[in-house]
């Protein structure tokens, strides 16, 4: 008997232990992003950082102004938006609300799948079909440019802003929908003018998460945007984006080094961005439950 | 009239938009397949690269991403199932469960490239496990642990409050009722859980980048502490890093990632399907 109690004392504690492990993470990541990222801030003011238009990391002496990659990153990320958060939309009220039951489960299986590739594998097919495909259809002399890494993340973001937006769209109300038809509106005005718009926060979120997933993106994007690290003026040009940056360039840096404490301090920029936008993401999430 | 045709027209947009989410699904596994079919035999899967990867098989890369994501999971699976316990069973609604919620929200949006610099950061250098099997499957199992908890939570909140209910009646503490009338329960679920951050842990790039991958190496990892090779790193060395690897192994390559990956997670859907069905409550 006393055995028991403190076995169960003992497993009690553990629960409550792993419990906090999430917070205990997250702050953890923060605190080594921080240790090995801050000094760069000692050295270069963060506006410089921010704003210098020159990412030189390895010249002498080295500029490590970042706009560029935010602004590769922005290239990219609005053009994958713009690419899935109408069609994610669309294919989530279809899902939701006009696919019979059969074809719905089989459709958000694929969708499901389409979540699991890997993103070496989305960025190796972009590789070899979207790739040589962009090169030819605008005529350049390179066809890595944002707008394939932009048709390429929008495959990456579809997946979350469909299973985000259905679930928002059938969690709606049986009652508006019967409402709606009493007063003699077709299917697609109820569809549209009602339960889409009682939808909306869940929309929101989906498309925020979406969004999230699109900006900490790695492999897939340095796939396929030429990963040139200049100030972008056109979709056309190949881009450089703060993930692929990390990713490509920590392997030549030494470590303790400028360069390496630059890498870490990109990773908080990331960190501090996709925080926010999660955390505004789970706001309106809690907005549709209510 | 009008409205007939309005609708009709909007219908078939909506239709579109999802033929254009799920078509270049299929598409993608078409052509994998299709191109990558003929590099794979017995010794592709079996051998050891040769010639400068330009020949021979993807032995290591395929052994190396199976302990990496055993070890994720050995190390996710616990940490995750007792926290989704907590959740589910333990929390009270205060501030500390939400902070709690919200942790875990953002542990799922953190780039999967800043856990490769948390990872490097804290396992291979701090901690002194170098770049290494040990560094690489615990960076994997951070990552994973979202996905663990948020569907163990799924199981455990599907098992009806009144099967604790009459457990405690019958005089049993609460850990003896979690153990024996609610975690059989949510078993399945749990598993579910387990194979998608299985699936998720095994495609993985960014995390292992820094922290365990090799370019290459010429013999197998002997110890946790060892560097390995993995396939989704290994995809992306043969098809960005190394010029003139023949098109059928990049694309083997693929294939048996993709295959891996996809097996994976239709086993959970799967799974998860007939769960739902079978549940008589």
């Amino acid at each position: 008997m006393r055995f028991r109690k403190a076995k169960e004392f003992v497993i009690e504690r553990l629960i409550y232990l792993s419990g906090f492990m999430s917070i205990v993470f997250v702050v953890l990541i923060f605190a080594f992003l921080l240790k090995e990222g801050l000094s760069m801030f000692w050295r270069v003011p963060i506006s410089d950082f921010l704003f210098a238009r020159n990412w030189y990391p390895i010249s002498d002496p080295p500029q490590f102004g970042i706009l560029p990659l935010i602004l590769g990153s922005i290239f990219v990320t609005a053009g994958a938006g713009v690419i899935s958060i109408p069609i994610g939309i669309g294919s989530a009220l279809f899902i939701a609300e006009i696919a019979p039951r059969r074809t719905k489960e089989v459709l958000k299986a694929g969708i499901e799948l389409l979540a699991a590739i890997p993103s070496v594998v989305i960025g190796f097919i972009g590789m070899v079909t979207l790739v040589p495909l962009i090169k030819n259809l605008f005529d350049l002399s390179t066809g890595l440019t944002a707008l394939t890494g932009s048709i390429t993340l929008a495959f990456m973001a579809m997946p979350t802003i469909v299973s985000i937006a259905e679930d928002a769209i059938t969690a709606v109300p049986r009652q508006y929908r019967e409402a709606a038809v009493a007063m003699g509106a077709t299917k697609w005005q109820t569809t549209w003018r009602i339960v889409a718009y009682a939808a909306r926060p869940g929309m929101v979120a989906a498309i925020m998460l979406g969004i999230g997933r699109v900006i900490g993106e790695t492999m897939a994007v340095m796939m396929v945007t030429g990963n040139a690290a200049l100030i972008p003026h056109s979709m056309l040009q190949p881009v450089r984006t703060l993930t692929a940056t990390i990713a490509a360039e920590m392997g030549e840096t030494v470590q303790g080094g400028e360069h390496y404490a630059a890498l870490f301090a990109i990773g908080i920029v990331l960190f501090i961005v996709t925080f926010l936008i999660n955390g505004v993401a789970d706001v309106y999430l809690h907005k549709t439950k209510k | 009239m009008k409205v007939q045709l309005q609708q009709k027209i909007a219908f078939s947009v909506l239709f579109f938009c999802t033929l254009l989410v799920v078509v270049p699904v299929l598409l993608i596994l078409v052509i994998i397949s299709i191109k990558g079919f003929s590099a794979i035999d017995l010794g592709f899967l079996t051998e050891m690269p040769t010639s400068g990867m330009t020949a021979g098989g993807i032995f290591p890369a395929i052994l190396g991403t199976l302990y990496l994501v055993f070890g994720a999971i050995l190390f996710a699976v616990p940490l995750g199932v007792l926290s989704a316990i907590y959740l589910v069973e333990y929390s009270k609604d205060n501030v500390l469960s939400r902070l709690v919620r919200l942790a875990i929200v953002n542990l799922a949006g953190v780039p999967s490239v800043v856990y490769g610099l948390f990872g490097l950061g804290i396992f291979v250098l701090f901690l002194g496990f170098g770049a290494s099997i040990l560094s690489g499957s615990l960076t994997l199992g951070i990552m994973i642990l979202p996905v663990i908890i948020t569907a163990s939570r799924e199981a455990l909140e599907s098992v009806p409050r009144s099967f604790r209910i009459v457990s405690f009646s019958l005089g049993a503490s609460k850990w003896q009722t979690i153990r024996h009338s609610v975690l059989p329960h949510a078993l399945p679920g749990i598993l579910t859980g387990t194979i998608l951050g299985l699936g998720r842990a095994a495609g993985e790039t960014a995390p292992i980048l820094f922290t365990v991958a090799a370019f290459y190496l010429p013999r197998l990892p002997q110890s946790v502490f060892d560097q390995t090779m993995a396939l989704p790193y290994h995809l992306y060395v043969i098809s960005t890093q190394v010029p003139g690897i023949p098109e059928n192994i990049r694309y083997g390559t693929a294939l048996v990632l993709l295959l891996l990956v996809l097996l994976l997670n239709l086993a959970a859907i799967i799974l998860r399907y007939r769960f739902r069905k079978r549940k008589k409550w």
